[in-house]
């Protein structure tokens, strides 16, 4: 897999609020609540769909807690991946533009 | 715990107003007769105060956003406003009749990821649905919108409002959301208008109805467990808020004014004159509100049902006062369980016809609620 080549975008179909440091998340697909932690928040709110997963890992997520860049990147893999199923996210191989027009909410 | 259930107590600890209900009009194309609302307009807010409105909220921390009137649809911005609460990530739910909705407001729906259109139906007789809405066609047009919204994909529920017009015509409204592929509520409740007017109270179903209703196994689940006789309860209960209004939850008016709930008509403040974070954190009529705890009630703190009773405390303000008890869930809770509650004792011992009857020099304390209630 080209991780490098990844463009995850946020869904504009979800629901989403911050409360207490963690951002709550409702899928669109099946109205399950997901709740992310600061890292998953972090990866979340870079999601534009014009910046590559690699791109976060390097630039928001290792800078940030001082993880190892291989074992984050995997973990964002598979965050990726989980919240795409669930149509929070959206994944493609190619940048995207004006992939989401939805304000994300921060602190 | 459901990651559900933790939000509501996260959103308790912390004081944020979790669901709001807006009510962009009080305008309504129908004129149902157990309607509480006057639908004149006194002013609502225009296009530009409500989108302010929804940033206030969005910034409070409001998830689930649930637009209502009057009937939404009269509004000609109201897609624009729900574009505007998606575009800030809200949960949105519709309350409507839908007789308004057509394509293309039924595929905008679709598109704005609105997660819910809860729409009123009466009946599945057109006499007995129109009857209540006093308007001829009301229904077709009503069931026309529902297939539509459906052929788009859109999540649908049938809200039945239970009176005496139509609660013969239950059973078949809740076939007929099934026949629909939507889903179904049902509220028993007729309350007093918002002006006080408590005539349209004539409409409540009666009590054999309001039993059969509650040991219903297709409304209620387990039937056993939900009429099941009350348990003594711990002091956790005793200290813990009787329910969300004001604590997580809060009703805007489309003229701007907040109060606790849809139903709880104790002003709080108005948003033409200060922001919403103002109100829900100093307003003195929400934190009188949030300073009641189940031990505070004046009735219901002795009553057997204090731990599992729906005590509505807007209702309950309308009687006269919020700590005491609502007559309709006192109702509910006797027709549940079969055990009368305190209120019902209280209320019964005052108001039977004695034959020797003593005039008390001072006001009676305790009862106070029930006698706001018995007038």
């Amino acid at each position: 897999m080209e991780n490098q080549h990844r463009y995850p975008a946020r869904s504009t179909a979800i629901a989403a609020r911050l409360m207490g440091g963690e951002m709550m998340i409702m899928s669109p697909v099946n109205s399950t609540f997901f709740s992310l932690n600061e890292v998953a928040s972090l990866i979340w709110q870079a999601a534009d769909g014009r910046t590559s997963l690699a791109e976060i890992v390097d630039t928001r997520i290792c800078p940030a807690f001082e993880v190892d860049r291989k074992a984050a990147l995997q973990d964002a893999e598979e965050f990726v991946e989980r919240l795409s199923r669930h149509g929070i996210l959206r994944v493609s191989t190619e940048p995207v533009e004006d992939a989401s027009d939805s304000e994300v909410p921060l602190a | 715990m459901s990651l559900l259930a933790e939000i509501n107590q996260r959103a308790l600890q912390l004081g944020v107003p979790l669901s709001v209900q807006l009510d962009v009009t009080y305008r309504c194309n129908e004129r149902c007769v157990h309607c509480y609302l006057d639908h004149d307009d006194h002013g609502e807010l225009p296009r530009e105060e409500i989108v302010a409105i929804l940033d206030q909220l969005a910034d409070a921390g409001t998830l689930f956003l649930t637009f209502s009137g009057g009937e939404v649809f009269l509004r000609r911005d109201f897609l624009a406003l729900v574009a505007h609460a998606r575009r800030r990530l809200f949960n949105v739910k519709i309350k409507t009749n839908a007789a308004l909705i057509r394509e293309q407001e039924a595929r905008q729906i679709r598109e704005l990821g609105v997660d819910q259109v809860q729409i009123s139906v009466y009946s599945h007789r057109p006499e007995v649905h129109d009857g209540v809405t006093r308007l001829p066609g009301s229904l077709a047009r009503t069931l026309t919108a529902i297939r539509r919204l459906r052929a788009h994909g859109v999540k649908v529920s049938i809200a039945n409002v239970l009176m005496t017009r139509n609660v013969a015509d239950q059973v078949e409204v809740q076939q007929l959301a099934r026949d629909l592929g939507v889903g179904y509520t049902l509220d028993p409740t007729i309350t007093p208008r918002m002006d006080g007017d408590r005539s349209i109270l004539g409409l409540r179903i009666a009590s054999a109805d309001l039993h059969r209703i509650l040991h219903d196994e297709s409304l209620v689940g387990d039937v056993q467990e939900f009429c099941a006789p009350p348990q003594n309860v711990g002091a956790d209960i005793m200290e813990g808020y009787p329910c969300s209004a004001g604590h997580t939850f809060a009703y805007i008016s489309p003229y701007g004014e907040v109060f606790p709930c849809v139903q709880f008509p104790l002003a709080c403040g108005n948003l033409r004159r200060q922001r919403f974070h103002e109100i829900w954190r100093a307003s003195p009529a929400l934190q009188e509100v949030r300073s009641i705890r189940a031990k505070d009630l004046v009735v219901c703190s002795a009553c057997l049902h204090v731990g599992t009773c729906s005590r509505c405390p807007g209702l309950a303000y309308m009687e006269g006062d919020m700590r005491g008890p609502s007559t309709a869930d006192c109702e509910k809770s006797l027709q549940r369980t079969g055990i009368a509650s305190a209120g019902m004792l209280r209320f019964g011992e005052l108001s039977r016809p004695r034959l020797v009857q003593i005039q008390p020099v001072t006001p009676l304390s305790a009862p106070q609620s029930a006698l706001s209630a018995a007038r």
